[in-house]
C-alpha cells in the first residue's frame, strides 16, 4: 500500500511536469528581450525584461482584445446562466413530457462539428447584418454552452429536497419567486461552477471567432494571438507576452476553483 | 393562503421557461444542420453573387466524391481521431489512477493537470509552434544541443507534422479524460481493493480484475467525448500547420473552412460539412450501441 502511494506521487509529480513545463517556458519567454529569445544555447532565465509587453500593448493593441474578450465571454455567460437557469429549472422540478429526450437533444447540439454550423451561421448573421459584432459572436457561443450549462444545473437542482420549495410555496411564493429567492440561493455553487465553464469555454473559443469577427476593432484574444504578424520574423516575444495575459485569469481559475471545475465537468460527463 | 399552483400553470411556465432556451437551439444548432444540407445540393461562390445559386443536385457530393484532397483529408482525420483519441484516454487514465491515491497537495496537482485543459487552444498552438521552431526551439536544443546543423523543421515535414498536432492535442486534453475515469474511479469503494489485497492480489490483478471493470462505463465516457471532440479539431492545425505540409494535417473540419471561407466555395464546403457530421453521427451511434443507453438516460439519478 505505501509502495503505490509513493508510485502515486512520483506519477502525479511528473505528470505536473510534462503539463506545466511548456507552458512555463512560453511565460517565462515573455520576459525575454529579442537576443535571449532567439539565442542557442537558449536562455533558461530571462533577465526580466518587460520589452514584449511594452510593445504587445502599444504595437499589437493587447488591450482592446483583453476588452473584446471579456465583452464577448461576460455577456455569454450572463446570457447562458439567464436561459440555462430557466430551462435546467423546468427540467428539473417541473412536468415536462419528453424530457429524457430534450436532455438527449441537448446532448447532442454539444457534440455537433461547428463546421456542420459555420457556414449557416455566417449566412444568417450576414442577413441580419450581424457578422462583425458582439452580439454576432455571443449567440453561437450561447447556443453552444447552453447544453453544458443546462446538465449542470439540472443536476444541481434535482439535488436539493424539495420540501424548500413547497414550504417558500406555502409561505405564498409562486413557483419563480421560489426559484429566485430560495433554489437560486442554495444552487449558487452549481450557478457558479456553470458560469466559471462557460467563461473559459467563450473565452477560448477560436472557430467561430475567426469567422464572424471580421473586423479586427472587434476580435477577441485567441484571434488576435493567432494572427499576430511580424514585418520580417513572427513576434515569439510579443505572442508568448498576449498568451501569458490571456491565460492568468484561467490558471488562476483552475488553481482558485479546481474543485468546482471538476465537479462541473463530471456532472456533464458523468451524470448522464 | 394559496396553496401549489394549479397543473397547467405549472405547464405553462415550464413551456415559458424552456422556450428561450429551446428556441436558441433549434435556431443556431438544429436549423443550421438542415440549412448545411440545402445549401450542400447549391453552387455558391461567395464573391461572385451574379452567377446566383442553382441547385446542383447532388453536383457537389459527386464532386465531393472524386476529390483526391477529401479523401486524403478524411484519412488525416480519422488517424487523428483514432491516435489522439486512443492516446488520451490511456494517458488520462494513467493519471487518473495517480490521482486517485490520497497523497498532500494533491488538489495543487490537479489544478495542474488542469493547466493545459484550460488555456486557450490557440495559446497552446503557438506554444508548441516555438518549441518546435527551426531554428531556436527547444526541442531541437533538447534533442541535438549546440549542433545547429542537425536542428529540423519538425512542421515542415508531414509525418512529423501530423504527430505533432497530435501530440499538442495529447498534451492539451489528457487531464479531460482523467477527470471523468477519475469521478469514476471514486465511486469504487476502498474496501474492495483492501479486500483484495487482504486476499492476496498484487497492484496489477487488482487493477486489471477489479478497478478496469468496474471503470469501464467512465472509460468509455471518456472515449465518447474525446472522439467527438477531436473531430473538430480546427485551431491547432490552423495555427501550426494550416493544414500542411502537402496537406499532411488537412483535418476535413480545416479542409471544410477552407473550401468555405478562404476559396468561396459555399456549396461545395457544405458537402465537406455535411459529410463531417454524418461521419460524427455514424461513430456515435456505433458508440451508442457499445455503451448501451447509459449517455441518453437523463440525469435521473
Amino acid at each position: 500500500m505505501k509502495r503505490g502511494r509513493l508510485m502515486a506521487a512520483l506519477g502525479a509529480g511528473a505528470f505536473c511536469l510534462l503539463a506545466l513545463a511548456p507552458f512555463v517556458w512560453l511565460v517565462l519567454t515573455s520576459f525575454k528581450t529579442q537576443l535571449e529569445v532567439t539565442a542557442i544555447p537558449p536562455t533558461l532565465w530571462p533577465g526580466g525584461s518587460l520589452e514584449f509587453y511594452r510593445s504587445a500593448l502599444t504595437r499589437y493593441g493587447l488591450m482592446h482584445f483583453v476588452l473584446n474578450s471579456l465583452i464577448v465571454a461576460g455577456g455569454t455567460t450572463a446570457c447562458t446562466l439567464c436561459l440555462g437557469v430557466g430551462a435546467a429549472y423546468a427540467l428539473a422540478r417541473l412536468r415536462v413530457p419528453g424530457r429524457p429526450w430534450l436532455m438527449g437533444a441537448l446532448l447532442l447540439v454539444s457534440m455537433f462539428p461547428q463546421i456542420s454550423l459555420a457556414g449557416p451561421i455566417w449566412r444568417i448573421l450576414q442577413a441580419v447584418g450581424w457578422l462583425g459584432t458582439y452580439q454576432g459572436l455571443i449567440i453561437p457561443y450561447v447556443t453552444l454552452t447552453l447544453p453544458l450549462a443546462v446538465w449542470i444545473l439540472t443536476s444541481y437542482f434535482s439535488e436539493l429536497p424539495r420540501e424548500l420549495e413547497e414550504a417558500a410555496m406555502l409561505d405564498g411564493c409562486g413557483r419563480l419567486g421560489a426559484l429566485v429567492r430560495v433554489i437560486l440561493p442554495l444552487a449558487g455553487p452549481g450557478v457558479f461552477t456553470a458560469a466559471i465553464l462557460v467563461f473559459i469555454y467563450a473565452w477560448n473559443e477560436f472557430f467561430f471567432a475567426l469567422l464572424i469577427m471580421t473586423r479586427r476593432a472587434v476580435q477577441t484574444l485567441p484571434v488576435g494571438i493567432a494572427l499576430f504578424q511580424g514585418q520580417f520574423t513572427m513576434p515569439w516575444g510579443e505572442i508568448a507576452a498576449a498568451s501569458t495575459v490571456a491565460t492568468a485569469p484561467l490558471v488562476a481559475l483552475v488553481f482558485l476553483f479546481q474543485r468546482r471545475i471538476v465537479s462541473g465537468l463530471s456532472a456533464g460527463a458523468i451524470k448522464g | 393562503m394559496t396553496i401549489p399552483a394549479p397543473r397547467h400553470g405549472e405547464k405553462l411556465l415550464a413551456w415559458g421557461l424552456l422556450l428561450p432556451c429551446l428556441a436558441a437551439v433549434c435556431a443556431f444548432a438544429f436549423w443550421p444542420i438542415v440549412y448545411s444540407m440545402v445549401l450542400s445540393l447549391h453552387r455558391i461562390v461567395l464573391g461572385l453573387p451574379g452567377l446566383g445559386e442553382p441547385f446542383v443536385g447532388l453536383g457537389n457530393y459527386a464532386r465531393l466524391l472524386s476529390d483526391p484532397t477529401a479523401r486524403a483529408s478524411a484519412g488525416v482525420t480519422l488517424i487523428f481521431v483514432a491516435v489522439s483519441t486512443l492516446c488520451e484516454v490511456a494517458l488520462g487514465t494513467l493519471m487518473a489512477l495517480a490521482l486517485d491515491k490520497s497523497f498532500r497537495g494533491r488538489g495543487l496537482v490537479r489544478a495542474a493537470v488542469l493547466v493545459p485543459w484550460a488555456i486557450p487552444t490557440v495559446v497552446a498552438s503557438q506554444m508548441w509552434r516555438f518549441i518546435l521552431n527551426d531554428r531556436y526551439g527547444l526541442l531541437n536544443w533538447l534533442i541535438f544541443g549546440d549542433q545547429v546543423g542537425s536542428y529540423r523543421a519538425w512542421l515542415a515535414e508531414p509525418g512529423w507534422a501530423l504527430a505533432a498536432v497530435i501530440s499538442a492535442d495529447v498534451w492539451k486534453t489528457s487531464a479531460f479524460a482523467a477527470l471523468i475515469v477519475l469521478a469514476g474511479l471514486q465511486t469504487i469503494p476502498r474496501e474492495l481493493n483492501e479486500a483484495a489485497a487482504l486476499d492476496g492480489a498484487g497492484p496489477w490483478q487488482r487493477f486489471r480484475h477489479l478497478t478496469l471493470p468496474l471503470v469501464l462505463p467512465a472509460l468509455a465516457v471518456a472515449l465518447v467525448f474525446r472522439t467527438m471532440d477531436a473531430f473538430r479539431v480546427f485551431d491547432l492545425v490552423y495555427v501550426m500547420t494550416q493544414g500542411g505540409p502537402a496537406n499532411a494535417t488537412n483535418v476535413l473540419q480545416f479542409y471544410g473552412y477552407k473550401k468555405m471561407f478562404a476559396e468561396g466555395f459555399m456549396g461545395y464546403g457544405s458537402a465537406v460539412s455535411v459529410m463531417v457530421f454524418f461521419m460524427v453521427l455514424a461513430v456515435s451511434l456505433i458508440y451508442l450501441r457499445l455503451v448501451g443507453r447509459r449517455l441518453l438516460r437523463g440525469d435521473a439519478r
